[in-house]
């Protein structure tokens, strides 16, 4: 294993550290239980919107921290989801009286620790609805799976969730703005490299030279299917197809098109991907008005790339315009 | 009675040290359909419980169980956390304030700590989870009593139950948790879950080989 760390199990600690060193003009940083918040909460009369979920996905979630974003982010061990005390607590700093949104990636885990911590936060008297968050199109949907996983739509959901609740928003209002999201959103991802979870010190899947992952998630967990390495045209056409045909996206519809690095890919592919994508979705008549490009929800140092389509009203590109102050993403300010 | 506080705590630290021993075999049977992290999970989860040792040795079965439940709840983390925290915080509501428990109470404990597993969980036998391995141990176990046998020999069987229960994880494919998203690529692989809860159960038989 060769890592910029010092010890694997001081991972997390160290991280929230330097991010309170280099963001504490945005973010206050809490320790034992692990939790990020906006510096200036909880803001009285607003609603607060937290996500939270193992580490290894930066900037996802402790980078969208701030105005116009999240309230607070949990960050779990890697790839590990946070526990029920760090939702509490993060709940509890940051509840201003409009009530907290909990955005949950599907993951069983996540779900799990999110439902006990806002059974515990209601019972202390604070509002909260959660929100979940399912747009992998990888995973096959059915009664006898865990469901799709959360995956790229999450930080867009956040985003526009953040706006709504700037907008002093009600809690079912921006709990809507979520769901919205979340129904109008897909994602899917592949791998060129797998990544190695500090603590395990070798690379969770032997992924060869020749060869790449299709569908994979964001935990470094292989994908549904591994074939011979093809051109990144091919490869944006494995994804593209899945996703607009799965909604499906029609000619006519407006969309966000985000392309993801998942950690360990330059910035010059994913503009590539990104070409071919846009040229994809115009081919369908499908109307791109809005973009992200570059690495937002990663999987450590994962080569790769994930493609996710958001359908857009009028309503959400205002809110996906609106200011955003946060370490990873700004705009507007 | 079968089992003393100080068989609850040689329980306890018997399962500690099972699962430290069996770390990185846990980590490599997730890396195979998971995430690769239930073997530090539970590792990490199983130290703080031992820290907090000192604190519990002195109170009754119940208040260990739950302390035990919550401590894990806080430190473990993924879906292991809530899962094996809700099973000992189960065990320890049916224990509440007992000293020693009797075969029968052992029973429900474990049968309220399943119970409560599935309530969280939503898995059933068949889905590739822990509730394969918790599930025909129970059933062993309380046939075993309901027989008249001593209890460290339905002890024996729990264990060989939760065993046989785990290896049969092996050809399944998962509809639970993080493994479901394989679909048919989870099949030949045994579930790290289920293997956890085995090793918990057999520590439970080995601590308590001389309990009658």
């Amino acid at each position: 294993m060769k890592k910029l760390i010092n010890k694997p199990e001081d991972v997390v600690r160290e991280e929230l550290e330097g991010i309170a060193y280099a963001h504490g003009d945005l973010v206050k940083v809490h320790y034992d239980p692990n939790f990020i918040v906006r510096a200036d909460a909880p803001i009285q009369g607003k609603v607060a919107v937290i996500s939270g979920g193992g580490s290894g996905h930066e900037p996802m979630h402790g980078g969208f921290v701030g105005m116009g974003m999240l309230d607070a982010a949990c960050p779990g061990a890697v790839f590990t989801s946070p526990t029920p005390d760090q939702m509490l607590e993060a709940t509890k700093a940051v509840n201003g009286g409009a009530g907290v949104l909990h955005i949950v990636k599907n993951y069983t885990g996540d779900i799990m620790n999110f439902e006990m911590a806002a059974d515990l936060a209601r019972a202390e008297g604070i509002e909260v609805e959660a929100v979940v968050t399912d747009d992998d199109v990888a995973v096959k949907d059915s009664l006898y799976t865990a469901g799709r996983r959360g995956v790229g739509v999450t930080v867009l959901a956040e985003k526009l969730c953040g706006a709504a609740a700037e907008q002093r928003r009600s809690l079912q209002e921006v709990a809507e703005v979520c769901r919205k999201a979340k129904n109008w959103g897909r994602s899917m991802g592949m791998a060129l490299t797998s990544c190695t979870v500090p603590h395990v010190g070798k690379p969770t899947f032997d992924l060869p030279e020749d060869q790449m992952e299709i569908g994979i998630g964001i935990h470094g967990e292989p994908g549904r299917t591994r074939m011979p390495l093809k051109s990144a045209d091919e490869i944006v056409e494995m994804l593209m197809e899945p996703i607009i045909s799965d909604l499906p996206y029609k000619a006519g519809d407006e969309v966000l098109l985000f392309v993801n690095g998942m950690g360990g890919t330059p910035l010059i592919e994913l503009y590539i991907v990104y070409r071919k994508a846009y040229e994809i979705a115009t081919k369908h008549g499908i109307k791109v008005v809005r973009n992200l490009v570059g690495s937002y929800i990663t999987s450590l140092e994962m080569a790769g790339t994930s493609i996710t389509m958001l359908k857009m009203d009028d309503d959400m590109i205002k809110l996906w315009d609106a200011p955003v102050k946060t370490p990873a993403l700004r705009w507007g300010v | 009675m079968p089992v003393s506080r100080d068989d609850v705590l040689a329980w306890i630290t018997a399962i500690a040290n099972v699962l430290a021993e069996n770390k990185n075999y846990l980590t490599e049977l997730d890396a195979a359909i998971g995430d690769a992290d239930h073997g530090a999970n539970m590792d990490r989860g199983f130290k703080a419980v031992m820290n907090k040792m000192p604190e519990i040795q002195d109170k009754d079965i119940g208040t260990i169980f739950k302390t035990v439940g919550m401590t894990l709840l806080s430190t473990v983390g993924g879906a292991g956390g809530p899962l094996y925290g809700t099973l000992f915080l189960q065990a320890g509501m049916k224990t509440a304030g007992k000293m020693e428990l009797s075969s029968e109470d052992w029973a429900e404990a474990l049968e309220a700590a399943l119970n409560g597993v599935i309530m969280r969980g939503k898995a059933e036998v068949g889905d590739k989870t822990m509730v394969d391995a918790l599930t025909p141990a129970l059933a062993a176990y309380k046939k075993a009593i309901s027989e008249g046998q001593a209890f460290h020999l339905a002890m024996e069987q729990c264990a060989e139950a939760a065993r046989k229960g785990m290896e049969s994880t092996i050809p399944l494919v998962a509809r639970k948790g993080r493994a479901s998203y394989l679909g048919e690529r989870s099949a030949g692989h045994q579930d790290p879950g289920a293997t956890s809860s085995y090793l918990i159960l057999n520590a439970a038989a080995q601590a308590w080989k001389n309990s009658h």
